[in-house]
């Protein structure tokens, strides 16, 4: 990890008018928290249905994909990478710093509005509030790396996530439901359910989403940085 | 000694070759990488930044690699042609970060001395984004001289330049080669290569078009035969007129009328042909050089 990278990428992050999306998203989660409670009582179920299908459908991805290409998808767009490319550091480091940022803003805009949410629903079940922030740090952090390798993969980093989001993760996901083997959002769901044990009946074992959440953050780390290492940049010749 | 080489380099998208078999070696001194738009030449400049792999060919700093060596940026100092910088920075922050990724042990210091060198010690508290594209091209260069490099490349640094700037700038390029270290500019203007450099690399098409110093160069250039299309008021009498004098090595009548003529001797030719039409009693109605770009001066240079 590299200070300096990661204090530029949350300069870029923050820096630009994108990054107002970071706040936006946690406010209307709570918001709706607090709606609810209000609303339609403090109930541990009422928590899981907004916890479930607003956080970890829309806020978790949300905020991992704005995070992540905010940090490099600009960069590699208007060639300012290559200020960070021209310099005795290893890709790896690069995208390891980049990354860094990216799981801090998953923390502070995703994984603490959870826990918010979930005390402000379901004051009782301090447990249930905390698994959802595990989950979602978890997953947050698989998105944020999946996001990386897309980012330098693609030019159109944002689309193709967005695409992934609501295709795979969102439609085929509820249509077919073989997808949960491959995907980050039914393993964060495991996840959470181990922690709450909530039974959110998703069919997997918990080994297999916490290793498949391993390999998806760890693979696309590291393909990330090899990528970055052979990165092809040209001029506007 | 540090130099930088190029084996046989060529480089290819998909199927458009874009640099074409170059070899060329850039030792101590100001180098200038001078040809047309589309050359090739910011290819080239990505290739000896690490930027770029060849597709063929080898890219070697002092028999070191540049592909894959991210070492390599400790002796290197790269200025891109891309205006984007981190525009939410002020040009201080921005050239600390660059000292600091280089890891030198005082990044303040080095900062203060590389914003000096390219006079923005006044504007360095300004956020980039208000920077005058002459400014950011000075803030570029205090990031690719915070760590003094041996080797410096800049990519058409004297696009967007005032004239001032620009004279700034070459006192610098110019300062830096004659303490021994190896700076190679790309520039499409002749005027601007032959100012500063001693050694000047013409690549035309993708090719390595001609190697020399800027005499070696100029010659070149101006010893070749210049063409001119003339409009008189006797074509044929004025045509027989010059194919006798020794300046003149072919003349031939246009179908659409007009004369076309070869010379070779510039200076002569620009005497003899007003002395000559005025005894004939011709009137000279038009007189166009046909190749003044320098396009057409780069593909002489490839012809030959």
């Amino acid at each position: 990890m590299n200070r300096t990278i990661v204090r530029l990428g949350l300069r870029s992050v923050f820096g630009r008018r994108r990054g107002i999306l970071l706040f936006v998203l946690p406010v209307v989660l709570i918001g709706l928290g607090l709606l609810v409670r209000l609303l339609a009582g403090a109930t541990g179920d009422n928590a899981e249905t907004v916890l479930d299908e607003l956080g970890l459908t829309i806020v978790v991805p949300l905020v991992a994909l704005i995070a992540t290409t905010g940090l490099l998808a600009p960069e590699i767009d208007d060639g300012s990478i290559s200020y960070l490319l021209a310099k005795p550091v290893s890709r790896h480091t690069i995208v390891l710093s980049k990354l860094v940022v990216a799981v801090g803003c998953v923390l502070v805009f995703a994984a603490l509005p959870m826990l918010v949410t979930g005390l402000l629903i379901a004051p009782d079940e301090p447990r249930l509030a905390l698994g959802y922030a595990i989950g979602t740090l978890a997953g947050g952090t698989a998105y944020a790396a999946l996001f990386a390798l897309l980012s330098v993969l693609t030019k159109h980093a944002v689309v193709v996530g967005l695409i992934y989001l609501l295709v795979w993760e969102t439609l085929v996901g509820s249509l077919l439901d073989g997808v949960r083997w491959f995907s980050i959002a039914r393993w964060s769901s495991v996840v959470v359910e181990e922690v709450t044990s909530v039974d959110v009946a998703q069919g997997l074992g918990p080994a297999y989403a916490v290793s498949a959440l391993a390999v998806v953050i760890l693979g696309a780390t590291y393909l990330t940085g090899r990528r970055l290492r052979s990165f092809n940049l040209t001029g506007e010749d | 000694m540090t130099t930088l080489r190029l084996e046989h380099v060529s480089r290819w998208y998909q199927n458009v070759v874009a640099v074409n078999d170059v070899t060329m070696t850039i030792g101590p001194g100001v180098t200038g990488l001078l040809g047309p738009n589309g050359a090739g030449k910011s290819t080239l400049i990505a290739m000896m930044s690490g930027f770029l792999a060849p597709s063929a060919g080898s890219v070697t700093l002092d028999d070191e690699r540049l592909w894959r060596n991210e070492k390599i940026y400790r002796r290197i100092g790269i200025v891109p042609e891309r205006e984007a910088l981190f525009d939410y920075l002020t040009g201080r922050q921005f050239v600390v970060a660059n000292a600091e990724l280089h890891g030198l042990a005082d990044p303040g210091a080095a900062t203060q001395r590389a914003l000096a060198l390219v006079e923005m010690t006044d504007a360095q508290d300004r956020v980039i984004s208000t920077y005058s594209k002459g400014m950011r091209q000075r803030v570029k260069m205090a990031s690719a001289l915070v760590h003094d490099p041996e080797v410096l490349l800049l990519d058409e640094p004297f696009n967007g330049m005032d004239p001032r700037q620009r004279m700034h700038l070459m006192e610098l390029l110019h300062r830096r080669g004659g303490e021994g270290r190896t700076v190679l500019f790309s520039s499409h203007i002749l005027e601007e290569v032959e100012q500063v450099a001693r050694q000047i690399e013409v690549v035309v098409a993708g090719r390595h078009a001609a190697s020399g110093d800027f005499g070696a160069i100029r010659r070149l250039m101006t010893d070749r035969p210049n063409r001119y299309v003339l409009r008189t008021s006797a074509d044929r009498r004025l045509a027989s007129a010059l194919v006798a004098d020794p300046s003149v090595r072919a003349v031939s009548l246009r179908p659409e009328g007009g004369l076309e003529v070869s010379a070779g001797d510039f200076g002569r030719f620009s005497a003899v042909l007003p002395q000559m039409a005025s005894r004939e009693g011709v009137r000279l109605l038009e007189v166009t050089p046909t190749d003044e770009s320098l396009e057409s001066v780069f593909s002489y240079l490839v012809a030959t």
